[in-house]
């Protein structure tokens, strides 16, 4: 029996081929505007800078007082993101409960107010969409130019960007459970604080409390980051270390960050699994 | 259908000694946080800094609408979202081939040093690896591009590993069966089932990328960033109002568009 012939093309090679010309033609001037130049990375010694730089990062610096000036900045950045997520959780459970639809008392039947608990309903999460939008470091760098260096900024700049965030999800996670008993609560004439607290809460608590260990942690990492606009902790250590090519010091912050995120992240997933 | 008997008190049920010491430790390390901190929110919220706050924050308004302001913020915008999406493409290239390694293709070892590289990657910031491609590569936007692809390499190449090890070995192991080269046996058999996905991931980062590429400009990295740090540097609040909303448009327009493009990838298994 003959072999089949077997068509040795690829079928769609023209289509594909004609695709990657076109991406490659709208990528030019991506590549062009992003002044895409790898060769500057060989060229006038930055390499050498560079590698200067990243010797120095071996030994880890020890000496005692820069130890004892990174305890407290790792304190400070703990500080920052507890105290962000404790006043970002103020900011997001009013906002939360006036924009879930769970507890729109207009929307069980025809009446009045229905329109405007429709509108309230829309602004608020609007005011949610505005507060998350623009990321917690911008927000950290305005706030450092209004209150002056220090932890203060950064603390202000979570709960702003964390509470559209916690808010956002709360209402969601509130709208997502069963809301049957809130709505029969409300029917009988409970105020809208009883519904929240007797049924919503009761049955999304645990989902509540584990998106906000989750977020804690997140805003652990953030306030690092934050640190390079000047809003205290780890992040403004690293960043006077890195200014002054001290690789020692970089390299020891850098252990430490990656020590405290691996912390974190081992904490909020016991504290999770307790909730469980 | 059974009532429930109402005329006695329901049995006391044991207080969840867990839940209470986690409550308390809570409150516990906010309260000592906040006095860590030591921030000053008395004189925070005083007459004085209030009214020199609600000050600044009206500097803010109305924002620079000038034709020619308008013009740099959108030009601004526009590396941003170059430096975005180059980063992420280099990443997704990068990513990939770290990703057939990371999936045990080339055997034990080499899976290995693929994650850990992975890991190493990715647990290292942006905003970091922007401070040091600035002293690398000089300031630019070449160097958030760098950064955003270093830090983006390590999320998806574990995320493509990841798919890549869940996909179902049969169509590749048929394709290797009749006779089929590895490399012909990978593209036509298990890289149709992962590309829908691996579009998704790519598109859900470059989202995020957008947000980390205007913030990388801090560091000197270009783009809206560095336009807004400039404006506010000099105190120029009504041009950083401009920024601020360059900024929120475009993180808005490209959220839109990739949910969009989401919508429609069809993910060839599952």
């Amino acid at each position: 029996m003959a072999p089949l012939p077997v068509p040795l093309r690829d079928p769609a090679a023209r289509r594909r081929a004609t695709a990657a010309l076109v991406a490659l033609l709208l990528l030019w001037p991506l590549l062009v505007l992003a002044e895409f130049k790898p060769w500057q990375l060989f060229a006038g010694g930055n390499l050498q800078v560079m590698a200067s730089f990243l010797a120095g990062f071996l030994p880890p610096a020890t000496a005692p007082d820069f130890l004892a000036l990174l305890w407290k900045a790792t304190l400070e950045t703990l500080a920052i993101a507890t105290a962000g997520i404790a006043l970002a959780f103020v900011v997001a459970v009013p906002l939360a409960a006036m924009a879930t639809r769970a507890l729109a008392v207009s929307r069980i039947g025809p009446g009045p107010g229905r329109a405007t608990g429709a509108a309230i309903r829309t602004a608020t999460r609007a005011l949610l969409t505005v507060l998350r939008a623009i990321p917690e470091v911008v927000w950290a760098l305005v706030f450092v130019r209004a209150l002056g260096l220090g932890p203060g900024a950064g603390v202000l700049a979570l709960a702003v960007t964390y509470g559209g965030m916690l808010g956002k999800v709360y209402t969601e996670i509130l709208e997502s459970g069963d809301t049957r008993s809130a709505r029969a609560l409300l029917e009988a004439g409970s105020p809208r604080l009883g519904a929240l607290f007797y049924a919503l809460v009761p049955s999304t608590a645990q989902e509540l409390a584990s998106y906000t260990v989750y977020r804690w942690e997140c805003a652990v990492r953030a306030s690092v980051v934050m640190g390079f606009v000047g809003a205290g902790g780890l992040g403004q250590l690293m960043d006077q270390s890195m200014k002054m090519l001290n690789g020692g010091e970089a390299s020891t912050i850098l252990l430490t960050f990656l020590a405290l995120v691996i912390v974190a992240d081992a904490l909020s997933a016991v504290i999770r699994r307790v909730l469980a | 259908m059974s009532f429930v008997d109402t005329t006695t008190a329901p049995a006391r049920l044991s207080p969840c000694w867990g839940c209470i010491a986690l409550a308390l430790a809570v409150v516990a390390s906010v309260v000592a946080s906040f006095a860590y901190l030591a921030v000053d929110y008395r004189q925070l919220f005083s007459d004085e800094s209030m009214r020199l706050m609600a000050k600044f924050v009206g500097e803010f308004f109305p924002p620079d609408l000038t034709p020619p302001f308008l013009a740099k913020a959108a030009w601004g915008a526009l590396q941003t979202f170059a430096v975005a999406a180059i980063g992420t493409l280099l990443a997704i290239v990068f990513g990939a081939l770290l990703a057939l390694p990371a999936a045990g293709r080339f055997g034990i070892v080499p899976r290995l040093v693929a994650r850990l590289v992975l890991n190493f990657l990715r647990s290292v910031p942006e905003l970091v690896w922007a401070a040091l491609m600035v002293i690398a590569a000089g300031l630019g936007p070449f160097a958030g591009t760098l950064a955003l692809a270093l830090h983006t390499t390590g999320v998806l190449g574990r995320l493509y590993a990841e798919s890549l090890e869940n996909v179902p070995p049969l169509p590749e192991r048929a394709l290797r069966d009749a006779g089929s080269g590895r490399l012909a046996a990978f593209a036509y058999a298990t890289l149709p089932l992962v590309a829908a996905q691996g579009v998704a991931y790519a598109l859900y980062r470059l989202e995020m990328n957008i947000r980390m590429a205007a913030v990388l400009g801090f560091v000197g990295a270009g783009g809206l960033g560095q336009l807004l740090y400039f404006h506010l540097s000099i105190f120029q609040q009504a041009q950083a109002a401009t920024l601020l909303i360059a900024m929120f448009v475009l993180v808005f327009a490209v959220d839109s568009l990739s949910a969009l493009v989401r919508g429609r990838l069809v993910p060839a298994h599952a």
